[in-house]
């Protein structure tokens, strides 16, 4: 107990407990267009976290009476492996995981232009594999790469990151150490960054009225450099598709 | 939660009003409903509380029944807290197993008492390592008009305001004997606003949560701080409506503490 509280989260030079600056993330990878079978689907990992994401759909409405005649729903599915976290999880979606889902796709559903597929639903579905702190930011933000993977046609995408407190410090994307740390605040948020519209936010612990302004501040700064990445992992996978295509139609005039 | 067309066509009429700066109900965009907390209504519960906002209606009650303590916290009790959109308290409630808006309030109001550490939970312990006190705090919707959010919220924290705390003897509770109350240590109170166009309104009703593309809540407490965000549905909110919700909030919250 006494330990904990003795744990330096910020240290005199301004590093962390794992070497990163505040406002510095953790290493963070995007793929897309990684599963054979799915529509559109997305590699992420950030830190230890690793997370998968496929989407399906737009498609018919099940249950049929859920659907909307006007626009389509989005089916958004937060899913943890057992093996994700230091204790088993029991695979069984708990509380959290349905909560975590509903926001997600809730975020989501102002990005996608929904009121082109009426009728249908667009289902997407996350799985985390590896966990350390900051699975629902990165779940969200491959699922937005996913989407426009898939070529849903989206508004902008939607990114996202944790900011937070550790030790009287407001510091960037954190890690599970600093999330357990006596004073911890955790605040989740994802933005459509053009706009600046924000469409996902959460927030745990005591804060200031500053605080939250410097939270924000870093999380905006943030989420440009992210957004950077997932539009990046776009570009690659467009590219390496119509590479794929060429060399099919190549093949394709030879043969005949 | 079942869709009714003839409120949805209503509701339409609520963001003219908005435009013409009125509510619906003739209320401020800042201003809550009228205010009811009864507290220890009943005699089962450890504690109990009903509130009223508007024709919203609530009830929350507390059981504090002794359990294991979590292998990372065993000087530590903790809480548990579910609410129960039943069909007794509106046409749109469905039975069956939680929902996904009754599973998001639960948590919601869960973690506004946990990570505002309204509870001192390390007062909930009875023996280190072996047994201490799981705060069940149940809430039932009774009448639903809109915000359940902060209708629950604040029915858990006057519920669990000076809750009994039941005697140990043998590791078992006696039957109607205590060992004394429990003390919150802060207040948090959760205030949830509605955002209807570019409008952000506190406590929307049942035709405005009909209108609304967003819901924001802030809890806040007395100690100048800010406890809780959640934002909800698929609209967005900016910055700024952040900004102002907080203001807003602090303000609102201070007069509703005053009648816990």
């Amino acid at each position: 107990m006494t330990k904990e509280e003795k744990k330096v989260y910020v240290n005199k030079k301004g590093l962390r407990l794992d070497g990163r600056k505040i406002d510095e993330l953790r290493p963070l990878t995007i793929k897309a267009g990684v599963l054979k079978n799915a529509k559109g689907s997305c590699y992420l990992t950030w830190g230890q976290n690793k997370v998968l994401v496929s989407v399906q759909g737009p498609r018919e409405v099940l249950p049929k009476h859920h659907s909307d005649p006007l626009k389509a729903i989005v089916k958004f599915n937060y899913r943890m492996a057992a093996f994700s976290v230091p204790d088993r999880k029991n695979p069984k979606p708990g509380r959290r995981d349905i909560e975590i889902s509903k926001v997600c796709g809730e975020a989501l559903e102002k990005a996608i232009m929904l009121e082109k597929f009426p009728n249908t639903q667009i289902e997407v579905w996350a799985q985390v594999l590896d966990s350390n702190a900051g699975s629902r930011v990165a779940v969200l933000t491959a699922a937005s790469v996913a989407l426009a993977d898939a070529g849903i046609p989206m508004k902008d995408l939607v990114t996202a990151v944790a900011v937070g407190r550790a030790g009287g410090k407001i510091i960037l994307d954190l890690n599970k150490e600093e999330e357990d740390a006596p004073d911890a605040v955790d605040m989740p948020i994802a933005l459509m960054t053009s706009a600046k519209e924000i469409v996902l936010l959460q927030m745990d612990g005591l804060f200031s009225k500053t605080e939250w302004d410097e939270a924000y501040e870093l999380a905006a700064k943030a989420l440009e450099q992210i957004k950077e990445k997932q539009v990046q992992a776009l570009k690659e996978q467009f590219l390496q598709e119509s590479m794929e295509t060429e060399t099919k139609e190549k093949i394709k005039a030879e043969v005949q | 939660m079942q869709k009714n067309v003839l409120l949805e066509l209503k509701s339409e009429k609520v963001l003219t009003n908005l435009k013409d700066s009125v509510r619906t109900d003739g209320r401020k965009l800042d201003e809550y409903r009228k205010i009811s907390i009864e507290k220890g209504i009943y005699q089962n519960a450890e504690g109990s509380a009903k509130v009223t906002l508007g024709d919203t209606e609530v009830i929350a009650g507390v059981k504090l029944l002794p359990g294991k303590p979590y292998p990372d916290s065993p000087n530590e009790g903790t809480i548990s807290v579910g609410t129960e959109l039943i069909p007794l308290a509106s046409p749109f409630f469905e039975s069956g197993p939680p929902s996904t808006d009754s599973i998001e309030l639960s948590r919601v109001v869960d973690r506004g008492i946990r990570e505002s550490k309204a509870v001192d939970f390390k007062k909930l312990c009875i023996t280190e390592g072996e047994l201490v006190f799981i705060g069940f705090v149940d809430i039932y919707a009774i009448n639903f008009d809109g915000n359940l959010f902060d209708a629950s919220a604040i029915a858990a924290i006057a519920a669990l305001d000076q809750a009994k705390i039941p005697k140990i003897e043998d590791e078992k509770t006696v039957k109607d004997e205590f060992s004394g109350k429990l003390k919150l240590e802060r207040k948090p109170i959760l205030s949830t606003f509605a955002k209807i166009g570019n409008f952000l309104v506190l406590d929307p009703d049942l035709l405005e949560e009909t209108a609304m593309q967003a819901r924001f809540s802030v809890a806040t407490t007395e100690d100048n701080f800010v406890s809780a965000f959640q934002k909800g549905l698929p609209g967005s909110i900016k910055k700024e409506d952040v900004d102002s919700a907080i203001d807003t909030a602090f303000k609102a919250a201070k007069e509703i503490r005053k009648m816990l």
